[in-house]
């Protein structure tokens, strides 16, 4: 089998505002906040109450089902405030940040000495476990589980995404480190992406089967590159890190601190410098994008334009995020909107829309739906940007019907919320994809375990 | 205040009232909505929706109505006086023509939008649904499927059939099995066979002067082939559409443009179109071929069609209409890009068939896609199993 991956069926949606490789250390947040949300299918058990001093590295909760994954502060100083919702549901826990910044000592470790088990001990223990996660199902990585394979996506081909050449530049040491020590945890391979003609960091590593990627998005979804390389099948499992994250598990490995700062994109065309930021995970959006933001009307996204959160200038960037992306929100008319020719906006048919001729121009997208939600209608169109071997459609229909057999039967472990984030772009009903997966996947977890 | 402005108060005033489907119905065809994108969701769309889609379709279809119009009143005019026919393009797009069209075609457009999108409204107003997008497209392929004598009454009774028992009751838009527009078809087809079948109702007034001293023939090419009789009409008349038969069924140059239209917006599917083209083709040829082996011979009543030439069988009847706009809905049709072949295909192959082998009403377009409609499901199905079988084979690999 050829290491390359090459895919033909998808879509590159290009869109205004692409990052500047000009990064600038954004002005240290006041404010930090850990949100469980941001670890899907997590029940939060407080350990910080409110009023403690906490370092960097200081567990701030962890998890109901598994008490041996943490959850750490990514700074130190003294938690202000745990934010709860209904139920006493905890949505954040906020922390205010102390002036010079204290981190908890791990201890340096030689990788290449470290067994499995103490790999992963030390990975539970210093917080750094969240940051693995499995497929089946796109969740916090089952520590019990023995993975078939790691993955890791150095290839980044959603919309605006990050240039991770670029934000990775000069971190081969922690990526190596970090390698070796993961690649304990599996008797598979790790495999790693990156781009066809790439000066990528991680292409250089030891111990890694290196695949060159090309082609539209998702070509860089990991989901994508399993299923071309080792699809999963039922009972299997895979783990897949980002190779931001394996940044800070290399720098823990290598300083023994906890560094969570990462360089984040700040992307989209309400930013009137878009460019690169460093910012700590959980940074308050307002001072990472202060100075920077047409704040007028604007839809701030936490990660991506297809799959990320949204969030408003008081709130915080997700945990796993290395981009921030502002759109124009879209909430007016447009007369006649339905019939006109449009050049301004993509669409993959030829119905009176005219992005067809212009494959190299930068779109500025707002957030309308572009039409009402109905059932679904048209077929063949999702197949176009779907490079997965399953059936799209009927996989989304048993999501939907909840026919546990029929999920698994047609795919259901191999994919995760992400891979349909192309198809509900192009959905012509409008129909919410990613939340029919993501709910489906949660009810075969429940269910199938 | 800017109308604008003023739909949109009104919008807001009519929210969770039971009007408001019918309200929102008027306002989404002047105003794209000002809906955003959800939470947990895509944060940005492409340009197509249901609408959109759907405009195309029609806008495929008015070439082939306004060429219905102009054939309705040159067939009528052409049966009374037969030299007419001796130059067709000069006595083809005439005023005189084209008014006939206005006074028999217009109404049966009128009344079925009118019909069909009253009994949408009720239905959308009393479940609470939004007024959807499938009859636009479907109150347009009604009239041209109707021979031009039909009864506007008719018309309508079939109308609110083939609308709730073809649509409604199954929730509407994008969940019927069957293609509401031949449902409305089939409907007068088997409650009304004297005036959808025979040679009389194919051209305007032929049924009105039967029997007396000014009658005339509104006989279509299948029915003459089916009682083994010569036509009168060229290839040339019979691919341009100047030939009688339902109002916009009989121009397969203009419904090829539809097609090119449908395909390159990749909103018909080609390989449907395709494959049906081809099917009909290919029984078309056996059938050829059992009259070359004189197997049936001139005595036998299926001689004439049998012994047409394959190519022929897709100009002519509604074959290429069928393939084109009727095949490819995607509701009732095969979802899947295998299963569409093999779906289309026997569409085409059928439909010769069946327009052999009708004793009675020698066409099977519609009654072939109706079946193809109901076996749709089922050939998905085997489709996605052959998917779900490759699954369960690499599990097997791997653990053997």
């Amino acid at each position: 089998m050829s290491k390359d991956i090459r895919i033909k069926k998808g879509l590159d949606i290009k869109l205004v505002g692409v990052a500047e490789k000009n990064t600038t250390k954004s002005s240290q947040s006041s404010v930090y906040a850990v949100k469980p949300e941001d670890f899907h299918g997590i029940t939060p058990k407080l350990v910080a109450k409110e009023g403690a001093d906490v370092k960097a590295g200081d567990t701030l909760f962890y998890s109901k089902s598994d008490e041996r994954i943490l959850f750490p502060s990514p700074v130190s100083g003294k938690v202000t405030e745990v934010i709860r919702g209904a139920r006493r549901k905890v949505l954040a826990v906020k922390i205010a940040a102390d002036t010079t910044q204290v981190y908890k000592d791990f201890g340096t470790k030689d990788a290449d000495a470290m067994s499995a088990e103490e790999v992963k001990n030390h990975l539970l223990a210093s917080g750094c476990w969240p940051f693995v996660k499995q497929r089946p199902y796109d969740v916090v990585a089952n520590p019990n589980q023995a993975p078939k394979a790691i993955f890791i996506s150095a290839y980044a081909s959603a919309p605006l995404a990050a240039d991770l050449e670029y934000t990775l530049a000069g971190k081969e040491a922690e990526l190596q480190a970090a390698i070796t020590a993961v690649s304990k945890l599996t008797e598979g391979l790790v495999h790693v992406s990156v781009g066809a003609n790439t000066t990528s960091p991680l292409a250089n590593l030891k111990g890694i089967e290196l695949h060159k990627v090309s082609g539209p998005h998702p070509s860089g979804n990991v989901g994508t590159q399993i299923a071309k390389l080792d699809p999963i099948n039922k009972g299997e499992v895979v783990w897949v890190i980002t190779p931001q994250d394996l940044v800070v598990i290399g720098e823990l490995l290598l300083t023994g601190k906890l560094n969570v700062s990462r360089t984040v994109a700040l992307t989209g065309s309400q930013f009137s410098k878009p460019a690169y930021v460093t910012a700590i995970s959980g940074a308050s959006i307002a001072d990472v994008t202060a100075n920077n933001l047409n704040d007028d009307n604007t839809r701030i996204i936490s990660g991506n334009v297809l799959s990320g959160k949204e969030v408003k200038a008081d709130e915080f960037l997700g945990y796993y995020d290395n981009q921030i992306t502002a759109i124009p929100e879209g909430d007016d008319y447009e007369f006649f909107g339905w019939n006109k020719p449009i050049f301004n906006k993509i669409s993959t048919s030829r119905a009176l829309t005219f992005s067809w001729l212009t494959p190299k121009k930068k779109y500025d997208l707002n957030t309308n739906t572009n039409g009402e939600h109905r059932a679904f209608v048209v077929t063949g169109s999702y197949e176009e940007v779907f490079p997965l071997d399953i059936y799209p459609m009927q996989l989304l229909k048993a999501f939907m019907y909840k026919d546990l057999d029929e999920m698994e039967a047609l795919g259901g472990y191999e994919v995760a919320p992400e891979d349909f984030a192309l198809t509900e772009f192009v959905c012509v009903s409008k129909q919410p994809h990613q939340k029919i997966i993501r709910e489906g996947l949660d009810l075969m977890r429940e269910e199938l375990g | 205040m800017s109308l604008k402005q003023n739909l949109h108060n009104l919008k807001e005033k009519y929210k969770g009232t039971k009007m408001a489907p019918a309200f929102n119905a008027i306002h989404t065809f002047l105003y794209l909505p000002n809906e955003v994108t959800h939470v947990g969701g895509t944060h940005i769309k492409a340009a197509d929706d249901l609408k959109r889609t759907m405009n195309i379709v029609i806008m495929a279809l008015i070439p082939c109505l306004l060429f219905g119009m102009f054939n309705a009143g040159y067939q009528h005019y052409a049966a009374i006086d037969n030299s007419l026919r001796a130059d067709v393009l000069a006595n083809f797009f005439t005023f005189d023509n084209l008014w006939i069209g206005i006074i028999k075609v217009l109404p049966l457009v009128i009344v079925s939008y009118g019909v069909g999108l009253l009994v949408e409204f009720i239905f959308a107003v009393i479940k609470g649904h939004e007024v959807e997008e499938g009859y636009l497209v479907t109150g347009m392929l009604v009239p041209l499927i109707v021979p031009v004598d039909t009864p506007l009454w008719m018309l309508s009774v079939a109308v609110v059939f083939g609308v709730v028992i073809g649509k409604e009751v199954f929730g509407g838009t994008g969940m019927n099995i069957l293609n509401p527009a031949l449902t409305i078809r089939a409907f007068l087809f088997f409650a009304y066979p004297t005036w959808m079948s025979g040679d009389k109702v194919w051209v305007y007034d032929a049924v009105n002067r039967t029997g007396t001293a000014d009658a005339i023939s509104g006989e279509t090419i299948l029915g003459s082939y089916a009682q083994n009789q010569e036509v009168m009409y060229s290839t040339f008349d019979k691919f341009m559409g100047f030939i009688p038969g339902s109002v916009g069924e009989t121009s397969t140059f203009l419904i090829l443009i539809g097609a090119a239209i449908l395909i390159f917006t990749k909103i018909g599917s080609w390989r449907i179109i395709l494959s049906a083209f081809v099917g009909a083709a290919v029984m078309g040829l056996i059938f050829n071929q059992v009259v070359a082996a004189d197997i049936i011979t001139e005595s036998s009543k299926f001689y004439g069609l049998m012994n047409t030439v394959w190519w022929e069988h897709l100009t002519i009847g509604g074959l290429a209409f069928g393939a084109v706009f009727m095949a490819t809905d995607p509701v009732t049709g095969s979802q899947t890009n295998k299963g569409k072949w093999i779906y289309g295909f026997l569409i085409g192959f059928i439909s010769i068939m069946i327009r052999v082998f009708n004793p009675a009403y020698p066409e099977g377009v519609f009654l072939a896609i109706l079946l193809m409609n109901v076996f749709a499901p089922t050939i998905d199905h085997y489709v996605v199993q052959g998917n779900v079988k490759k699954r369960l084979n690499r599990t097997k690999v791997k653990t053997a």
